[in-house]
């Protein structure tokens, strides 16, 4: 995590276990724009791998992720699918 | 002497010839071979069956409730059309107010994890306990309920089918069901998990 990254909307999934943290994103990014970033919190451990594996099967781009205190952050933008 | 200056011409000539020829030969191999992995690429994301997951559902205790249920969920926040066929005691997960009355058995189960002999499984009252104490380990974890999870799956558009010959046999009728299921049997299952790359049988 160098510079902070631009965040349109906040995904607060603390707390939450599989699968909700990625059932909480799918849902969420129903109301961004294309380009936009949603950052996602989670504290749930398996969403280290499961938000990768989100972002990689359908497509959202995942930028960076952090962790600060046993809190997980990822940072997604939202794909386009014009150039299918 | 002019027999030496031919072979002297001629063979920087072919030497060349077979350079380009193998140069060429080279660059095909590469590029072609980056043509055809690009190809599949396209067509393996394309594939609609790798977008499908088609899962069967046949156990009804409490615990097995858990693994078709949140394997269809996180499938279909993956963007994948997802089914689920609930058969056998699977089926009372889809039943009004199933998921409620699910149980964990602790008998025959060694991987309970209470500090028990598994024979005293069998005494009255230990199948209640067992499942408050599975639910309440669930809870603490926070771990959502298999009611919440079958509420999720709905909302996430997964395809709930109830087999046919079980509501026979175990005489359920369609409105003993939860509405937004739908009724099927093997082959409407099969027709759809043919076009499905992810099929688990649960």
């Amino acid at each position: 995590m160098s510079e902070p990254v631009h965040v349109d909307r906040y995904l607060d999934a603390k707390g939450q276990m599989c699968p909700m943290p990625v059932i909480a994103v799918k849902k969420a990014m129903k109301d961004l724009e294309r380009g936009q970033v949603i950052a996602i919190a989670a504290t749930d451990r398996g969403a280290c791998r499961d938000i990768p594996a989100w972002a990689e099967q359908t497509g959202h781009k995942l930028i960076t992720w952090d962790e600060q205190s046993g809190v997980f952050t990822f940072y997604v933008e939202k794909a386009g699918w014009e150039d299918e | 002497m002019t027999i030496d200056t031919e072979r002297d011409t001629l063979q920087p000539a072919m030497d060349l010839d077979r350079l380009i020829d193998e140069r060429v030969e080279a660059a095909l191999a590469k590029r072609l071979d980056a043509m055809v992995a690009e190809r599949i690429a396209k067509a393996t994301k394309r594939d609609p069956a790798k977008r499908t997951a088609a899962i069967i559902a046949s156990k009804g205790t409490l615990d097995m409730a858990y693994p078709p249920l949140i394997l269809a969920t996180a499938a279909a926040a993956m963007e994948m059309e997802v089914g689920v066929f609930f058969t056998f005691y699977g089926l009372n997960i889809l039943r009004k107010g199933g998921p409620k009355k699910l149980k964990v058995a602790p008998i025959a189960n060694p991987a309970m994890p209470v500090p028990m002999p598994n024979i005293l499984g069998m005494l009255p009252g230990m199948t209640p306990m067992a499942t408050t104490m599975m639910k309440g380990m669930f809870a603490k974890h926070n771990v959502v309920s298999v009611g919440e999870l079958l509420k999720q799956a709905i909302e996430l558009d997964v395809k709930l089918i109830a087999c046919q010959m079980t509501m026979d046999v175990m005489g359920f009728k369609r409105k003993d069901l939860i509405d937004e299921c739908e009724v099927g049997g093997a082959a409407s299952f099969l027709s759809f998990a043919s076009g499905a790359h992810t099929t688990l049988f649960i």
